[in-house]
Order: structure tokens, then C-alpha cells, then sequence
């Protein structure tokens, strides 16, 4: 366990390096955040529609957009010279590069919210001062989810043709579950309401993480092999 | 017999079931009090919707088999059933509609059963086009079989999510059709209707499988894209 | 050292099949090379990859003391970031193959002055010649000081300058290795010119067969040439 912690980490590190270094695919993921929150803004009747009631669906939106850019960059760059056949050669386990992507696709993702969520605040003037850690919460049990299912797809896509946008239509159904429960929880955070409020939807979302990391983490070395 | 031709067999029995099903629910079968007339279009709704969900779960359990035993019969047997799942949910998304404007005076609601079947057609879909897109035969299957796991397990997933929003923002109107007080003359119709959909499912999965065994045959078993 | 049994493989299903390995079996041991001649098409990158285990073969098995681990790979592609430089390339790939991270900076600085390439350690990849970056991609394979190197057409795309410096190191890595008993080699190639004085073993894969398989002896290239023109191209 120790030993395929290390590998992920290892491949981990190595894409973080990477795409700190290039940057192309991070700054990309930021701007479009900030492109789409701005998007909204206008797509709305400020005199009719509270913001309040739209806000949580237009941050699930954004960062559920956002995650797709990250999924796809994930085993695009291990396609430059072949890398990924490196990988497979090597003693590197399947399950640890599974993860070790797992991991740097959570990190990318966790920045590109990290600057989604300020912004969101300040676009939309939403109290979440005191539901800070809750929401931190919530953001990160969804994310889990769905970036799980996104980096397993990435991998089943590389081979085939139109890969890019195979992996958005594939994901679509599977982003429903985490994307109903976080707005919902969302709302219920924003509103002032009791947590208690939504535990059948918390339930949920701890759920699909569950059943979803496992049963990506045994998949994957079925997509990756030629 | 070929298996061509018990297929198209068991579908025209199957299709005889379903006109006799109508034959008793329009003429034998009372009508439901508050619906009227429309509320038959549900022992078309009803048997079709559940077997959209149970071909997927064929398609998740056809897979799993699959990545242990490598056997191509079972790879075939899961792209027969994502086709005729596909045609199921069509079914369940068209009378839908035709019975929510009596009803509820809208063509589409975000009805629970309804929702979570139109985001099964889009895995099926999305299913089908992953399929499509992989030429090696082995490769295809193992993907599809990858694909189809995960769809067998995100089924629970979204009636549950689905089912958590309805009850909190509860229809103006629910309806449910399959609810225990059912007449029992309406149940044994509606019974009967789901044997049809059962045989019907089965005549047209076996007319598929033929059909794809007769594919490969004339183009040599060659690396074809599949069907999109 | 290294064993193959009965390797069988093919691609596709039904008419359209093509059987890239066929009954492949043979045993090498530490010093041995074995140069595999064909034309393309005919297995040899199929069952090098089924030796680096990058392929499951539907039929027989492979046997490699020391497992994966003890194996070097050097293909047409590098296996390289191209926005890492040459020394965190081989850094990352020394953590994969499991060398201490003590052990990972002084063996990747020996690797890259043997290479000659100690000057160009920390230049990103991108901004190598061709000929520079085949030899970090050789770095990269050798960084684990691996026991069994495989080569798929490692000359294609070389100068003849640069492939007779590759077939010099080829002919150091022979008798190095970490037992000291010489390392295995098994190089791909569809040119006979290529080679033939690095083999101890010859052999002539055609639609997935060895169709000649035996000890090079004391041949030279015109004769191997003979013998695959008779075995490959008129057979």
C-alpha cells in the first residue's frame, strides 16, 4: 500500500511539475472559469431572479465545465513521445498511475475552484463567510466523484478517435448524481439552512465517491493496456 | 431454425402480445377514473421503462463476465442489448410526452422515472458511440465492457438522486401507476404487457445478435467500425 | 534470463485476422543476443512488447528473472517530457524503476557521462538535437541498469555516424550488467545491415513465425542476407 502510494505520488508529482512549468492548460481552466461566471452574470434578469436561487447551480456549472478541461490534458501529455508506453513497461502498477493522475487531476481542478470560488463571491455578492468550511466541504466530496469517473474516461478515450469530445459525451450522464447533490447541498448552505437539511443528498455524494474510486481504481488497468 | 430466424420469431409473438395487451386494456380493462383514456399509454410506459434499466444492467453484467472470460459472445450479446435498450428508452421518451400533456398539461416535466431515463438514453448513446469509435475488435469490447460496468452502477445512482429531488420539490400532480391500489384487472393487463416487453426484448436482442454474427461473417470478421 | 513458450497472438477476429506471433519459443541467457530480422508487418514490435509485457499473449508465457524491473526498453519513441530537462527525465524514471533515492543522482550523472551527455543534463528535452535526444532516451533506458534491453528498430532515423556510436555502446552493454555475466539483448530490425555483428543468435520472423531460428556462429552480414533472402523474401 506504502509502495503504490510513493508510484502515485511519483507520477503525480511529475504532472504538476509539468503543467506548472507550461501553465497553458491551467491559465486556460482559469480564464474560461472566470469567462463563464462572467457569462452568467448576464444570462440572468437580476430583477426577477434572486441571485441567491441561481447561484449554486451557476458554481456547479463552472467548475463541473472547468474539471472537463483538466480530464482531457490528463493523457494528452503522455501521449508526447510515447511516455504512457514508458509507463506501462515499467513496474509502475496500473492502480498507481491510476492514482497518480487521480491525484494531480484533483490538484488542477482544486486550484481552478480555489480561484473560482473567490471570484464567485465577489460576481454574485454571496454571504458564504459563515459557511466557509461546509462549502470547502461539499465542493471537495463532489469533486472527488466525478474527477474520479473523468480521469478513468480519459483514459478509455486516448485510443479512439474525437477523444475530446467522446469524453464530455460519455461523462455527461455520469456528472448527474454528484452535480444534483452539490447543487442542492449548495443551496441548502447558502440559504442558512441546517445541514441535517440535506443528509440524504450528503449520502449521497459519499456514496458515489465510495463506490466510484473503487470501481475506477479496478477498471482502470482495463483501459490502459493495449 | 437460424438464429435470424428465431428471433424474428419470438418478435412477432411478442408483437402479437402487445396488440392483445391493447385489445384488453382499451376494450376489457376499466378506465382509471381521474386519467381517462390516457392513462392506457402506461402498459406501453411502464414495461418499456423498466426494461431500458434492466438491459443496462445486462449490458454491466455482460461486461463484468467479459474482463474475466474474454469469450466475444458476450461482447456481442452487450451491444444487442445497449441497441435495444436505446430503442426502449425512445419508447419511454416519446409516450411519455404523449401521456404528460392530458395529464399535467405539459409535454415534458422533470418527472422523476422520466429524467432518469433520458440520462439512461444518453449513457446508452454515449455507450454506443465509444463503440463506435474503437475499430480493433478486442479493444472495442474491453472498453465497451469498461463503459458498461460503470453504467451498470451509476443506474442506482440516478433514480436515487433523481427520486431525493422529487420528493423535496414535490409535482403539482403525482401519479403513480403502479401504486399497490391498482385494480387487479388493471394489474393482470399490466402484467401481461410486461411479459410482452420481456419476449419482445428477447426477440429483438436474438434478431441483433444474428444480425452482427452475419455482419462479421461477410466482411471477414475486418476491424468495421461498429454501428453509431 | 529471459524465455518465451509458445508465444501466440494475433489482432482482429474472423477473416480479417492477422497473426502477429505464431509458436515463438526460445531461451536466452546473460551475453546472448538475439537479432530478430524481418520485414514489417511481420510480429517483431508485437513480440517485443509481449517480452516488456506491454502485450498479454492469448497463448504461451514469458519468463524474465527479475521481472519488469530488470527490463530496458528503447524504441522509435523516447518515452520523454518534453518541458523536463534530460536530468528530471531520468530522475522520474529511476524513482518508477525503484532505485533508491539516494542512488538516483549519482546514477543518473554516470549514465549521462558515459553518454557523453553530462554537459546537456539540465536542458529540457524540447531543445535537444535528434541525435541528443535518441541518447537521453538510451539514458532513460539504461538508468535502472537494467538486466534484458529490448530494441525496436533503434537505427531508423540515425546518421551512420550516430548508428556505428550506437552499435559501439550496444556492444559495451553486452558484457556489463549488475551480475557482471553480461546483459541479454534482443534488437528488431527489418535491415540485416544492422546489427548482424551484435548477434550471437539469429533470427528470421515472417507472419508471426520464426522461420529460421539458430546461433549466428562465425556468419557475417552477406551471409545472413543470403540465408534471409532464401528464408524471408523467396520462402
Amino acid at each position: 500500500m506504502g509502495e503504490l502510494l510513493v508510484q502515485a505520488w511519483t507520477v503525480a508529482r511529475k504532472d504538476l511539475v509539468l503543467e506548472f512549468r507550461t501553465r497553458t492548460a491551467l491559465i486556460s481552466a482559469v480564464v474560461f472559469t472566470a469567462l463563464v461566471l462572467t457569462v452568467f452574470n448576464f444570462g440572468r434578469d437580476p430583477t426577477a431572479v434572486p441571485t441567491i436561487d441561481l447561484a449554486p447551480t451557476i458554481l456547479w456549472v463552472t467548475f463541473t465545465f472547468a474539471a472537463m478541461l483538466a480530464l482531457n490534458r490528463a493523457f494528452q501529455l503522455e501521449l508526447e513521445n510515447q511516455a504512457l508506453e514508458g509507463l506501462l513497461v515499467s513496474p509502475l502498477s496500473r492502480t498507481s498511475l491510476y492514482w497518480g493522475k487521480l491525484i494531480a487531476n484533483l490538484v488542477f481542478v482544486a486550484v481552478v475552484e480555489g480561484v473560482g470560488l473567490p471570484l464567485f463571491v465577489l460576481f454574485f455578492d454571496v454571504p458564504v463567510g459563515r459557511v466557509l468550511v461546509p462549502l470547502i466541504g461539499v465542493i471537495a466530496l463532489a469533486t472527488l466523484g466525478f474527477v474520479a469517473v473523468g480521469t478513468l474516461f480519459s483514459a478509455l478515450v486516448i485510443r479512439t478517435r474525437f477523444a475530446e469530445l467522446l469524453l464530455v459525451v460519455i461523462l455527461l450522464p455520469f456528472l448527474v448524481p454528484p452535480l444534483i447533490g452539490a447543487v442542492q447541498v449548495t443551496a441548502r448552505l447558502l440559504g442558512g439552512r441546517p445541514l441535517s437539511e440535506a443528509v440524504g443528498y450528503l449520502k449521497l455524494l459519499a456514496a458515489y465517491d465510495i463506490v466510484f474510486v473503487s470501481l475506477a481504481s479496478f477498471l482502470f488497468r482495463f483501459t490502459v493496456d493495449e | 431454425m437460424s438464429l435470424a430466424h428465431k428471433g424474428r420469431r419470438i418478435t412477432l409473438v411478442a408483437l402479437v402480445c402487445v396488440a392483445a395487451v391493447y385489445v384488453r386494456a382499451l376494450a376489457f380493462t376499466p378506465v382509471e377514473r381521474l386519467q381517462g383514456p390516457a392513462q392506457k399509454i402506461f402498459y406501453l410506459h411502464v414495461p418499456a421503462a423498466l426494461w431500458t434499466e434492466a438491459a443496462m444492467i445486462l449490458v454491466g453484467l455482460a461486461g463484468t463476465f467479459y474482463l474475466f472470460l474474454k469469450d466475444p459472445r458476450l461482447d456481442r450479446f452487450a451491444e444487442a442489448s445497449a441497441e435495444v435498450g436505446t430503442v426502449f428508452a425512445t419508447i419511454v421518451l416519446t409516450t411519455g410526452p404523449i401521456w404528460g400533456k392530458p395529464i399535467w398539461g405539459t409535454w415534458w416535466t422533470w418527472d422523476a422515472r422520466l429524467t432518469s431515463t433520458l440520462f439512461l438514453f444518453f449513457l446508452y448513446v454515449g455507450y454506443l458511440l465509444v463503440r463506435g469509435a474503437v475499430r480493433d475488435p478486442g479493444l472495442r469490447a474491453r472498453y465497451a465492457a469498461v463503459l458498461g460496468i460503470c453504467g451498470m452502477c451509476l443506474v442506482p445512482f440516478i433514480h436515487l438522486s433523481v427520486f431525493l429531488f422529487r420528493t423535496l420539490h414535490p409535482q403539482p400532480i403525482i401519479l403513480k401507476p403502479s401504486a399497490p391500489s391498482l385494480p387487479s384487472s388493471m394489474l393482470a393487463t399490466w402484467l401481461f404487457s410486461l411479459t410482452a416487453f420481456t419476449l419482445l426484448y428477447v426477440g429483438f436482442v436474438t434478431q441483433r445478435y444474428a444480425l452482427s454474427l452475419a455482419r462479421d461473417a461477410q466482411r471477414g470478421g475486418s476491424p468495421e467500425a461498429g454501428p453509431v | 534470463m529471459l524465455s518465451a513458450e509458445g508465444l501466440r497472438h494475433a489482432f482482429g477476429e474472423g477473416r480479417g485476422q492477422v497473426v502477429a506471433l505464431d509458436g515463438v519459443s526460445f531461451d536466452l541467457t546473460s551475453g546472448q543476443t538475439l537479432a530478430i530480422f524481418g520485414p514489417n508487418g511481420a510480429g517483431k514490435t508485437t513480440l517485443l512488447k509481449v517480452l516488456a509485457g506491454l502485450i498479454h499473449p492469448q497463448v504461451g508465457s514469458v519468463h524474465v528473472t527479475g521481472g519488469r524491473r530488470a527490463i530496458g526498453w528503447i524504441g522509435h519513441q523516447s518515452h520523454l517530457y518534453e518541458h523536463l530537462t534530460v536530468r528530471e527525465n531520468l530522475l522520474f524514471w529511476a524513482a518508477l524503476y525503484g532505485v533508491p533515492a539516494a542512488r538516483r543522482g549519482p546514477r543518473a550523472a554516470e549514465v549521462l557521462g558515459r553518454l557523453g551527455m553530462a554537459r546537456r543534463a539540465d536542458q529540457p528535452v524540447w531543445s535537444l538535437s535528434r541525435g541528443l535526444a535518441q541518447r537521453a532516451a538510451i539514458a532513460k533506458a539504461l538508468i535502472h541498469d537494467p538486466s534484458v534491453l529490448l530494441l525496436d528498430e533503434p537505427f531508423t532515423g540515425l546518421d551512420l555516424a550516430a548508428a556505428a556510436e550506437l552499435r559501439a555502446l550496444l556492444g559495451e552493454l553486452r558484457v556489463g550488467g549488475a551480475a557482471g555475466g553480461g546483459r541479454v539483448l534482443v534488437l528488431a530490425t527489418h535491415n540485416v545491415d544492422e546489427g548482424v555483428e551484435l548477434a550471437t543468435d539469429v533470427a528470421f520472423q515472417r507472419r508471426g513465425r520464426f522461420v529460421h531460428f539458430a546461433p549466428r556462429g562465425g556468419r557475417g552480414p552477406a551471409e545472413i542476407a543470403e540465408a534471409y533472402r532464401r528464408a524471408v523474401v523467396d520462402g
